[in-house]
């Protein structure tokens, strides 16, 4: 008896239940998935292609592409994580259209090490965030993630803002885990450089 | 340690995945590098600050408008599908064979 129980097999999660449902022709199984995920696509789409209007087709177009090759999806790594790597490809797709004369690719390695060295050595106020209202802060990070090469900004989305794992978003973009890595370092030491001039402390400001 | 060997382990020591000795050693330079204590901790912040900032919601009526088309053109596709079985599956191929 303690032979049998020992070999049960784990009951397959909601997630793997609702994709064989879709994958079956279930509408209503899909449209489950598309609310668990709908947000957080559409936060990868805007922060790589930087247009709300690109983000909602990226949306749309992922989930579509999602629903269509239902057939392929293997269930070897996470729906999510699949699902990722085909919004990643449409986001970076509707960038290169918008800016055809710039080479948009997540392979691009555009800048040295000795670009995201610290330049500026400033201890910030505490809680710097706070010396802004919600929307200038959400106007201050935009325009700062803007301004990083795309493939540093995907990277650090999904890792920092989306919480994938290393490997998850080494998976998500086809890239090995080394050069996830160096991407993700150099994102947050140029985002961190940038922030800078917002944050720092003032002569002003009261020791914590 | 040099700082730029700090640099090189700030994703692993941020991240937590680093075996003990190394971020022991990073510590110990932490202890008396000034400028890599500040850089570690507003690098801290910044991801912080970026997790936690609601950056790019998705608005509730933009929300049910793409589920709505995200909807219709899957069961355009069923619908297609259905219309028009790949060309395997078809049951007129299989009453042949």
């Amino acid at each position: 008896m303690e032979a049998i129980e020992n070999n049960v097999v784990e009951p397959p999660s909601e997630e793997t239940l609702l994709v064989e449902a879709a994958r079956a022709g279930d509408i209503k199984a899909f449209e489950s998935l598309v609310r668990r995920y709908d947000r957080n696509v559409f936060r990868i789409a805007q922060h790589i292609t930087q247009n709300r209007e690109d983000a909602e087709d990226v949306v749309q177009d992922a989930f579509l592409k999602a629903y269509q090759n239902l057939g392929q999806f293997q269930g070897q790594s996470k729906f999510y994580t699949w699902l990722v790597r085909i919004a990643v490809n449409e986001a970076l797709m509707r960038l290169r259209r918008r800016r055809p004369e710039r080479m948009v690719s997540i392979d691009e390695d555009v800048k040295t090490e000795e670009d995201s060295m610290p330049r500026e050595i400033a201890d910030w106020s505490p809680n710097p965030e706070q010396q802004y209202t919600q929307a200038e802060l959400k106007d201050i990070l935009g325009k700062t993630i803007q301004g990083l090469p795309p493939s540093f900004r995907t990277v650090f989305v999904l890792r920092d803002v989306e919480g994938l794992s290393t490997e998850e978003t080494a998976s998500a973009l086809e890239l090995s885990v080394p050069a996830v890595k160096s991407r993700l370092l150099r994102a947050r030491l140029q985002l961190r450089e940038r922030l800078n001039k917002y944050f720092k402390r003032r002569d002003g400001d009261s020791r914590p | 340690m040099k700082c730029s060997d700090f640099l090189k382990e700030l994703t692993d020591y941020l991240d937590n995945t680093m075996d003990t000795q190394t971020k022991a050693e990073l510590e110990e330079h932490l202890q008396w590098c000034h400028n890599c204590y500040v850089v570690c901790n507003t690098t801290k912040s910044t991801i912080e600050i970026y997790r936690d900032s609601r950056l790019y919601e998705l608005p509730d009526e933009l929300r049910t408008r793409i589920h709505s088309a995200i909807i219709t053109k899957c069961e355009c596709h069923k619908n297609d599908v259905a219309a028009n079985p790949p060309a395997t599956e078809s049951p007129a191929k299989k009453a042949t064979e």
